[in-house]
């Protein structure tokens, strides 16, 4: 035993049922941590487990292929998209998959600003999960296209037709919206992870890797010249996520609230999305972490801690939802339309009353156990819970979007949507995409923040803690 | 708009009578190849054989066409045709005859295509608008389904061929023609029915049968019954202040129905609209006619003869004997008083469908309230030779069953598929030894005979024709004909002349005849450009009514149960037309069904019988039996049930081929229009209807605004309450300036009958294409002008609201401002232009467009590869490609040729000379389009009436489109909502 973990070891205190419990757990030292990791990657044997869920995410990533080649070679019509549902699954899915990167923007930017730094064990996988999330995100606008083929029109360029995209339109901001986050997230994950890709370069056993990983640590040699413009590039760009958090969801919640439709037209829509987006985010990640913990034995670092302070963010932005879920009839009545008032009574007694109430349910009720510690930190139901969210949220978009739409202003052109198999497919399609995409990124690149990790040791500390 | 026609086209089938045409080099050296196994598709029986032939032949057609090309003109225009300018079209006169009957149109062509059919102003069938039909039959023309060669038992064989195959069959009838028997449609042909009487004339013992299924045979049964005579009626309701339709449908249906719905709109829209004509529909079905009632009463269809009976005694017609009481006398009452104060301006008006003894009655009531010469015209018929059509055709059938039929000439129709089905007409065809079938497509009584002889179209060929009024049309040849195709002229001509004249040179043989021949040329010429002969209206002659036996004119009583009743459909008609694209997908006026015909139910029947919406029924009728749909049609009269013939055809082509059921196979001839004890069971549980309107009801949302005429004179300005329309100005965004034209639209929800030919001639001006029923049921047709149909209050006898709905061309257009792409932009004259191709497709214009009239290429709807239907298209429309938006654009192809002749000449345009396509075609002109800049322009006065109103104004779309909202003038002594 090494000097410092003597250290370590005796400065552990012993577990404080008053306390919360801690962020680590166990004697990890910096070798540890690092061979936790690093192995992981490097020379652990790639779980059974892993394989499985890998081949469904595979079957399932099929299935959008197949999709999307119905799309682009038949039309648009392979979904069940119809006048006036002319919006459909993939905007629903648009929406939910954006809604679900947020949590990863939020736990690596913002709880960084704020110094939580608990965030340091799950902020890597909860960024992956963004990145890959928005990459979900970002095929379904060009999906749904009529003409996919000429998707970059939306995007201002130099072009010989002299045409520059609409500005007044909402689709045209969230090009912006969403590129924006795509790249700052991308770039500030890529950031984070050098010094890890260092560590796996200098442990990797062969050339391919060794090559692999040198490339793209950018020439890392854990300077201190580096380590201090590394941080100063993490603070500058947690600073311009920081907003994008907020931004995005709210830009996204214009492509409703700039219409004229009842349902859509509404003003709490923005915080209403946001909320919303970090809800769906840490449920995403919970969802993510619970059998990643359990898998990769990672319970000394994603602790029970981990699990509580994601209940209780979900907790919380599930109230915020509630709220708004009360105050829309309460706007409609208050404005005296009666298209609004109408929507309002459809949407809870109309055809689509199943996704009101189905909605109501998820995010609504399933939340209310979260006010339990007993749930908050045991996986098991943390897990169940956080599902019936994700389900929750995504019933919510389509509510949004099918009910607001099916009966608007004129009687005459009411009619309901009904979902073909190629809008299930892209659903589940692009959840393959995510698991595929996913797992990957746990078998090729660390997972956890090693560095980061190792900056709550004590030995990283100046009072010689471990992070409470 | 109209051009004069051109005096010197000649069409190129004048100029070479029989050119020598040749498929191979060998057949042009004499080797001809009778015996290559071409065509046996025909011959088989296998449906999926038949399908996939059919399609190889589709696929063959354009090359087949191409042997037609003289060789001659590889290198067109060269030496141009006098006085084409490729570019602007040419248009003609000509006729568009249904049932015999035509209404005037002149046709648009371009470069030699026909590619727009519109109104004659001058013909009085037309006044400028078109049916339905008419519009439509421009389709017809380039339907690939049509028949293309002529056939023996499914082999090829040339014309020649044909001919002497002709004569011998004809030569054992040893000049007498003992067992020709040629049977025809309607024929008001004078030039037609010369020629068969010249065949006859020939062979003194051959026969002529007539056989019309949807034909008006009560209207001349009862004319006989009641003057002894047939006679033919027409109305003039421009001059009727009372109308009393029993069971008719005479605003939408029929071949006058556009004249009518315009004389009658325009009665009813009289002056300051104080003066309101009234009209009370007594009907077995609902219909347009009714929808539009000021007093719709819903009877059975035998219940309305003893209805007839009562108000005739109430009126005062002598000896009136009718079977059973008048169901409803203070009805009665209220109609007879208020057609006794209207001596001489009111009509009673029978359905074609009801019984002889309504049509008797009706007259008698016409005679006995002074209306005839007035309201009722009565003239000599229009048919060449009226005979009693269902005897005819039972004739026929009689000597079928004998053997004596040695050649059976049919000429058009459809007799195995419409005949009455206890005259089991396919069985009998089989005893005729030859028999030849003269028709546009190788239908279902084609599949039964020997020789089959593709038909021209009316497009195609010489002829000429009758309207209602007996006005007679020269029909002339548009283009060269797309197949080897002949008019019923030419073979009535084969039968007695060899070498056999054209069909010009008979037409112009029979009217030089006619017509003095001094100066017979520009006589012709002049009916030509007209596209009517002159007063040639038969003229009014008086009748004396016969006194009737009592009890002589009365129907027998129907058997007890359900009822039903047999109605051609408002569009494919009798079936004739139910290969065209345009007219299956269009919604039918009350049900909004597309694709199918469906059993007709009551709501308190359907409730009764246990069946719900769309539920699968076999309908069964002594030992007949039928699957079909129930549709709950609100309305309808209890314990009947009401079905549209024309459907579920098996040879109509590959847009009719099983749609819907066919209802001929319940049609006896001892029931033609009814029957009773007709039971409806159970089978499948579902069968998916389409309809482009799933919701017909308008939820207390002032949508299709109407009220009462007692309403409005004390209350003129009802309507802004009701519109709640914000302040001018209340947007964050300047106004547009508009400084020169300012187009707008004001569409009159009185005088909208419903009849949809708006719609289907938005489709053809607008390159629109047909979806299918699938995709209709998907919610996706495409059609850009739409006609909502709405009932208001009790579902057993609702009132009914019509509101076309193009584009709105909002001022504030909540479609500009979220495309992405400039896709969809305003115009400086206030038009919402769409540049088709900038549309990336993300239909957010159509989720914010309040009006959802924005449509969108879900799939390659269009069809792209199809050569004939290629040369349909409007030049000056872009046809869409796949994933697209599109929608109403006020024909602005229209606006901007407008524009530049206005600019060539160095002039303003003037009021009115710029038509939408729809309301070129509306008939009873409630649709008036210009320019609103100019304040006395027509549109800009109607914008400024009291009634005028935009839809759901309240969002501040501030739309060009702008309704007047309906009258109706309800009988005070009727004391009822609607219908009483």
């Amino acid at each position: 035993m090494t000097a410092i973990e003597e250290k370590q070891r005796h400065t552990e205190r012993p577990p404080d049922p008053g306390r919360p419990p801690a962020v680590l757990i166990g004697g990890s030292t910096f070798g540890t941590v690092t061979d936790q990791i690093a192995s992981t990657v490097l020379s652990r044997k790639t779980p059974l487990f892993w394989w499985i869920v890998f081949a469904a995410g595979l079957g399932l990533l099929t299935c959008l292929l197949i999709a999307v080649w119905f799309l682009f070679y038949v039309g648009v019509g392979m979904f069940g998209i119809e006048i006036p549902n002319a919006w459909g699954f993939a905007i629903t899915n648009f929406v939910w998959w954006i809604g679900i990167g947020h949590a990863g923007t939020l736990i690596s930017a913002i709880l960084l600003l704020l110094n939580q730094s608990w965030r340091n064990s799950i902020n890597r996988f909860a960024e992956a999960m963004t990145i890959f999330a928005v990459a979900c995100a970002g095929m379904f606008p060009i999906l749904h296209l009529g003409r996919p083929w000429v998707f970059y029109w939306l995007i201002p360029y130099p072009n010989t037709m002299t045409i520059q995209p609409q500005f007044r339109s909402p689709l045209v901001w969230d090009i912006f919206a969403v590129s924006t986050y795509a790249t700052v997230s991308i770039v500030f994950w890529y950031l984070g992870m050098i010094p890890d890709i260092a560590t796996l370069r200098d442990q990797s056993k062969s050339r391919f890797a060794y090559f692999c990983y040198g490339v793209l640590a950018l020439g890392w040699r854990g300077a201190s010249r580096h380590w201090r413009f590394h941080e100063t590039a993490s603070l500058l760009l947690a600073g311009l996520a920081t907003p994008l958090v907020l931004s995005v969801h709210t830009v996204v919640s214009f492509d409703f609230t700039i219409s004229i439709l009842p349902g859509w037209h509404s003003t709490i829509f923005p915080p209403y999305f946001v909320a919303g987006a970090i809800f769906s985010g840490f449920a995403m990640v919970l969802v993510l972490a619970i059998p990643l913990r359990a898998v990769y034995g990672l319970h000394n670092l994603i602790t029970e801690r981990h699990l509580n302070n994601c209940a209780k963010v979900m907790l919380g932005t599930g109230l915020v939802l509630a709220y708004t879920y009360a105050i829309e009839p309460f706007t409609a009545w208050y404005s005296g339309s009666p298209f609004e008032m109408f929507m309002i009574h459809n949407r809870a007694t109309g055809p689509y009353a199943w996704s009101y109430w189905g909605v109501v349910a998820a995010n609504v009720v399933a939340p209310q156990l979260l006010w339990f510690r007993r749930c908050r930190v045991n996986p098991k139901p943390l897990f169940a819970v956080s599902i019936v969210i994700l389900i929750g949220m995504w019933l919510e978009r389509y509510m949004i979007i099918i009910s607001s739409l099916h009966r608007d202003f004129l009687p005459s052109s009411w009619s309901n949507f009904i979902a073909t198999l190629t809008d299930n497919a892209a659903l589940y399609g692009s959840i393959g995409l995510f698991t595929v995409l996913f797992l990957l990124f746990v078998r090729f690149l660390p997972m956890i923040s090693m560095y980061e990790v190792k900056e709550l040791l004590p030995f990283s500390r100046p009072d010689g803690r471990s992070v409470k | 708009m109209r051009q004069p026609t051109d005096p010197t086209f000649v069409p190129l089938a004048a100029l070479s009578a029989h050119p020598r045409q040749w498929r191979s080099l060998e057949e042009r050296e004499g080797v001809v190849a009778e015996d290559i196994p071409l065509q046996s598709e025909f011959s088989q029986e296998d449906r999926r054989e038949f399908l996939r032939l059919m399609s190889a032949s589709l696929a063959l057609a354009g090359m087949t066409a191409c042997t037609r090309q003289p060789t001659e003109l590889i290198v067109p225009y060269v030496d141009p045709p006098e006085q084409t300018v490729p570019g602007h079209p040419r248009y003609y006169a000509t006729a568009v005859p249904v049932s015999g009957i035509a209404q005037g149109v002149i046709v648009e062509t371009h470069l030699g295509r026909p590619t727009k059919v519109e109104g004659n102003p001058d013909h009085p069938a037309s006044l400028g608008a078109t049916s339905v039909i008419s519009q439509a039959s421009v389709l017809d023309l380039y339907d690939p389904d049509r028949a293309k060669e002529i056939t023996y038992r499914g082999d090829t064989r040339s014309w020649e061929n044909f001919l002497l195959a002709l004569g011998s069959m004809l030569n054992p009838l040893q000049g007498t023609g003992e067992g020709l028997h040629i049977l025809t449609e309607t024929v008001t042909s004078p030039c037609l029915g010369a020629q068969i009487e010249a065949v006859l004339a020939q062979f003194p013992r051959a026969q002529w049968h007539q056989w019309e299924p949807a034909g008006s045979h009560s209207v001349s049964a009862g004319a006989r019954m009641a003057f002894g005579r047939p006679v033919n009626t027409y109305y003039r309701l421009a001059d009727a202040d009372a109308v009393l339709a029993l069971d008719s449908d005479f605003l939408a249906c029929g071949p006058a129905a556009t004249r009518y719905a315009r004389d009658f709109m325009d009665r009813r829209r009289r002056g300051d609209r104080l003066d309101m004509n009234r009209l009370y529909s007594v009907e077995s079905s609902m219909t347009s006619t009714g929808g539009k009632a000021d007093h719709r009463l819903p009877l059975r269809y035998s219940e309305i003869e003893a209805f007839a009976g009562a108000v005739a005694r109430g009126v005062g017609v002598p000896d009136t004997a009718t079977a059973g009481e008048a169901p409803n006398a203070q009805w009665v009452d209220a109609v007879v008083q208020d057609l006794a104060a209207h001596r001489g301006s009111s009509a009673v008006i029978p359905g074609d469908w009801q019984p002889p003894a309504v049509h008797a009655l009706a007259s008698r009531i016409n005679t006995a309230l002074g209306n005839v010469g007035k309201t009722v015209i009565h003239t000599a018929p229009v048919e060449v030779q009226p005979v009693d059509q269902l005897e005819s055709l039972r004739d026929l059938g009689n000597a079928l069953d004998a053997g004596s039929v040695a050649v059976l000439l049919i000429l058009g129709g459809n007799p195995v598929y419409n005949a009455p089905a206890d005259f089991a007409f396919a069985r009998l065809l089989g005893q005729a030894k030859n028999t030849i079938h003269v028709a546009s497509h190788h239908n279902e009584t084609s599949a039964y005979c020997q020789w089959h002889v593709p038909e021209s179209h009316v497009f195609e060929d010489w002829g000429d024709t009758r309207s209602f009024d007996g006005t007679v049309t020269i029909l002339q040849p548009l283009i060269y004909p797309l197949y080897r195709s002949h008019s019923h002229l030419e073979v009535l001509e084969a039968l007695v002349n060899q070498p056999a004249r054209t069909s010009r040179e008979i037409l112009n043989a029979y009217w030089m005849g006619k017509k003095p021949a001094r100066d017979f040329e520009s006589w012709w010429r002049q009916s030509l450009h007209d596209g009517f002969i002159a007063d040639s209206a038969l003229p009014e002659i008086t009748v004396a009514p016969v006194p009737s036996p009592p009890g002589a004119a009365v129907s027998a009583a129907p058997a007890g149960g359900l009822e039903l009743s047999f109605r051609p459909d408002p569009y494919v008609h009798d079936g004739r037309y139910s290969n065209l694209g345009w007219l299956m997908e269009l919604p039918r006026p009350m049900t909004k069904l597309a694709w199918d015909n469906a059993v007709l139910l009551s709501p308190r029947t359907a409730e009764r019988l246990g069946f719900p919406n769309q539920q699968r029924v076999t309908i069964q009728r002594g030992g007949m039996r039928v699957d079909a749909s129930v549709w709950i049609q609100p309305g309808h009269p209890d314990e009947s049930a009401t079905v549209h013939l024309g459907f579920g055809r098996s040879r109509a082509g590959s847009v009719g081929n099983n749609a819907g059921f066919n209802a001929y196979l319940l049609r006896t001839s001892s029931a033609l229009w009814s029957a009773g004890g007709v039971q409806l069971t159970k089978t499948a549980p579902h069968y998916p209807l389409a309809t482009t309107q799933m919701h017909q009801s308008m939820d207390d949302r002032p949508v299709a605004i109407s009220a009462d005429i007692e309403h409005y004179r004390q209350n003129p300005d009802f309507v802004r309450p009701l519109e709640n329309a914000p302040e001018r100005g209340e947007s964050l965004y300047p106004p547009w300036a508009y400084t020169g034209y300012a187009w707008g639209m004001s569409i009159d929800l009185t005088a909208c009958v419903g009849c949809n030919a708006c719609v289907v001639a938005c489709q053809a001006e607008n390159n629109i294409p047909v979806v299918g029923k699938g995709q209709v049921l998907a919610a996706r047709e495409m059609h850009w002008l739409r006609i909502d149909t709405y009932y208001q209050g009790d579902p057993e006898n609702p009132a009914v609201h019509f509101q076309p709905v193009p584009c709105m061309q909002c001022e504030n257009a909540p479609c500009e401002l979220v495309c992405p792409v400039h896709a969809t932009a305003h115009s400086s004259d206030g038009l919402n232009d769409m540049t088709y191709n900038r549309c990336v497709g993300t239909r957010y214009c159509s989720n914010n467009c309040p009006y959802k009239v924005r449509r969108f290429n879900f799939f390659l709807y269009q069809d792209w590869y199809t050569e004939t239907l290629k040369l349909q298209r409007n030049p000056d429309v872009t046809v869409r490609s796949r994933g697209v938006m599109e929608k109403c654009t006020y024909c602005v192809q229209r606006i901007r040729e407008a524009e530049i002749r206005a600019k060539v000449e160095d002039r303003a345009i003037r009021d009115g000379e710029v038509q939408t396509a729809c309301q070129q075609a509306c008939p009873t002109q409630a649709i008036v389009f210009g320019d609103i800049n100019q304040r006395a322009n027509r549109v800009a006065q109607l914008k400024a009436e009291k009634l005028n109103y935009a839809l759901l104004a309240e969002l501040n779309t501030r739309p060009r489109t702008t309704y007047l909202a309906e009258l109706r003038n309800p009988n005070p002594a009727l004391n009822t909502e609607h219908g009483g």
